[in-house]
């Protein structure tokens, strides 16, 4: 019996039925908390036409970066896409569709994407060219944007621990947007550094609760360091 | 003579207040943090998810999963949390951040700011800046009065893409510290060395001068 064992063997198993024109999402902050296995094996799949959502869009040779130079990706909605100049040339020759995203109005319309809220208003763009085209609303004398939520066929992140029930804790800034990517996708999918026993995660200390995980697998990570800052030390 | 970026620091500094929770922003904002005043506690927001950043890591626990919203790894201090994008960006939204400092291209005498865009040059997006700023009531602005050419940055309307429409209140730059109400820039305190002249003749908006213009302390 399977029940609520969310574990599949493999990176084509856990990326079955991802097709072309697909909308997927994606979690991390830079490099920080990506699921690097999923992201190598779209890759490998070759899928392409992709509307990918995700806060940057990775450094020209890890994260995303890698999809966008094989040309898989024609839709971007990130807030900050400056660390790559693949991403810059494809945006500016028109190849990739770029939506531009503040980034707490991002992580609110995953939220809101995954909690069943449509849209929500926000003053956050308001005047900007963020807000054209939106409905806007002066409420209590202040405005406000309409902005509608976000979903995903594939919802694709990074744990730290998961139980075999898809129970998540992530760790430190690698959570970001994967708590949030977690609920809204049709088939959430979880790389996850360690993979323990029901039982062995403290019910108090679960960040996202397996409701949300339908795919589960170990993962190993490079966890590469894009801004690799160290102290002085004292002389 | 002009601020360096570390004055601007240590000026945008005098603002903070024990028991401050405040987001920094990349550039100058960040060197705010080597002048919190001694035995001030203020707790630094990060916002990829961290309340208490601390400071760069050693070699030994340099930490790939620990880094700052500039993508720099970082530290955590006692007393630090970590946290979702969403619930970073409800303490942003939702007022709960004392004090928020980040830097402009543009900024006018309606308050708006522009920081993210040059149309046909610079195209990396806002990261959270659009959200910093609708968010916050207390924000200072640290720029540069004018650019090499002398081209003043505080004008009548920006006219970049904006960040943000009518949000700005204090802007600090290399000339000046200024306020921005009922439609105009109001001259707070000049650099040490720098002229009301020179002051007016760099702002492009509409600028009020009071009769005494204190210098600055540093």
């Amino acid at each position: 019996m399977m029940g609520f064992n969310k574990l599949v063997n493999s990176y084509e198993e856990a990326l079955d039925g991802l097709q072309d024109d697909m909308t997927i999402m994606v979690g991390g902050f830079g490099l920080c908390g990506i699921p690097e296995g999923l992201i190598a094996q779209m890759v490998e799949m070759k899928v392409k036409g992709l509307t990918a959502i995700s806060n940057n869009a990775g450094v020209d040779d890890f994260g995303l970066g890698l999809l966008l130079k094989q040309k898989q990706i024609s839709t971007m909605i990130a807030s900050y896409v400056g660390e790559n100049a693949t991403f810059e040339q494809q945006m500016l020759s028109g190849e990739l569709n770029v939506i531009l995203t503040p980034q707490g109005t991002l992580a609110e319309k995953i939220r809101a994407g995954g909690a069943g809220i449509p849209a929500f208003f926000t003053a956050t763009g308001y005047g900007t060219p963020v807000a054209e085209g939106k409905e806007t609303r002066e409420i209590d004398g202040r405005h406000y944007v309409l902005e509608p939520a976000l979903k995903a066929d594939f919802a694709l992140i990074r744990a730290w621990k998961a139980d075999t029930m898809g129970n998540l804790v992530f760790r430190k800034t690698a959570a970001n947007f994967n708590p949030m990517i977690a609920t809204a996708g049709k088939i959430t999918v979880v790389e996850a550094e360690h993979i323990v026993e029901p039982g062995e995660l403290d019910p108090d200390h679960i960040h996202t609760p397996g409701i949300y995980v339908d795919r589960l697998l170990q993962g190993t990570f490079e966890k590469r360091i894009e801004q690799r800052t160290i102290k002085a030390t004292a002389e | 003579m002009a601020l360096s970026r570390e004055q601007l620091a240590q000026r945008v500094a005098q603002e903070l207040k024990d028991g401050y929770y405040v987001n920094l922003g990349i550039g100058i904002p960040t060197l705010v943090a080597n002048y919190v005043p001694k035995g001030m506690s203020v707790m630094l927001q990060s916002e990829n998810g961290l309340l208490g950043m601390g400071e760069f890591p050693t070699e030994e626990n340099l930490d790939p999963d620990l880094i700052n919203a500039g993508k720099q790894t970082v530290t955590a201090v006692d007393g630090a949390s970590f946290f979702s994008s969403a619930e970073s960006f409800a303490m942003i939204r939702g007022g709960h951040v004392d004090l928020t400092v980040l830097g402009a291209f543009e900024v006018d005498v309606n308050g708006s700011i522009a920081s993210w865009m040059i149309p046909g040059k610079l195209i990396k997006g806002m990261g959270g800046a659009m959200d910093l700023v609708a968010g916050a009531d207390n924000i200072i602005v640290t720029m540069m009065h004018a650019d090499k050419k002398g081209n003043s940055k505080l004008l009548s309307d920006c006219e970049l893409p904006l960040t943000g429409y009518g949000c700005i209140r204090r802007v600090l730059t290399d000339l000046a510290f200024i306020e921005i109400k009922e439609g105009a820039f109001h001259l707070l305190e000049r650099a040490p060395g720098v002229t009301v002249e020179e002051i007016i003749a760099k702002t492009a908006g509409k600028l009020v001068v009071p009769e005494h213009v204190p210098e600055m302390c540093l």
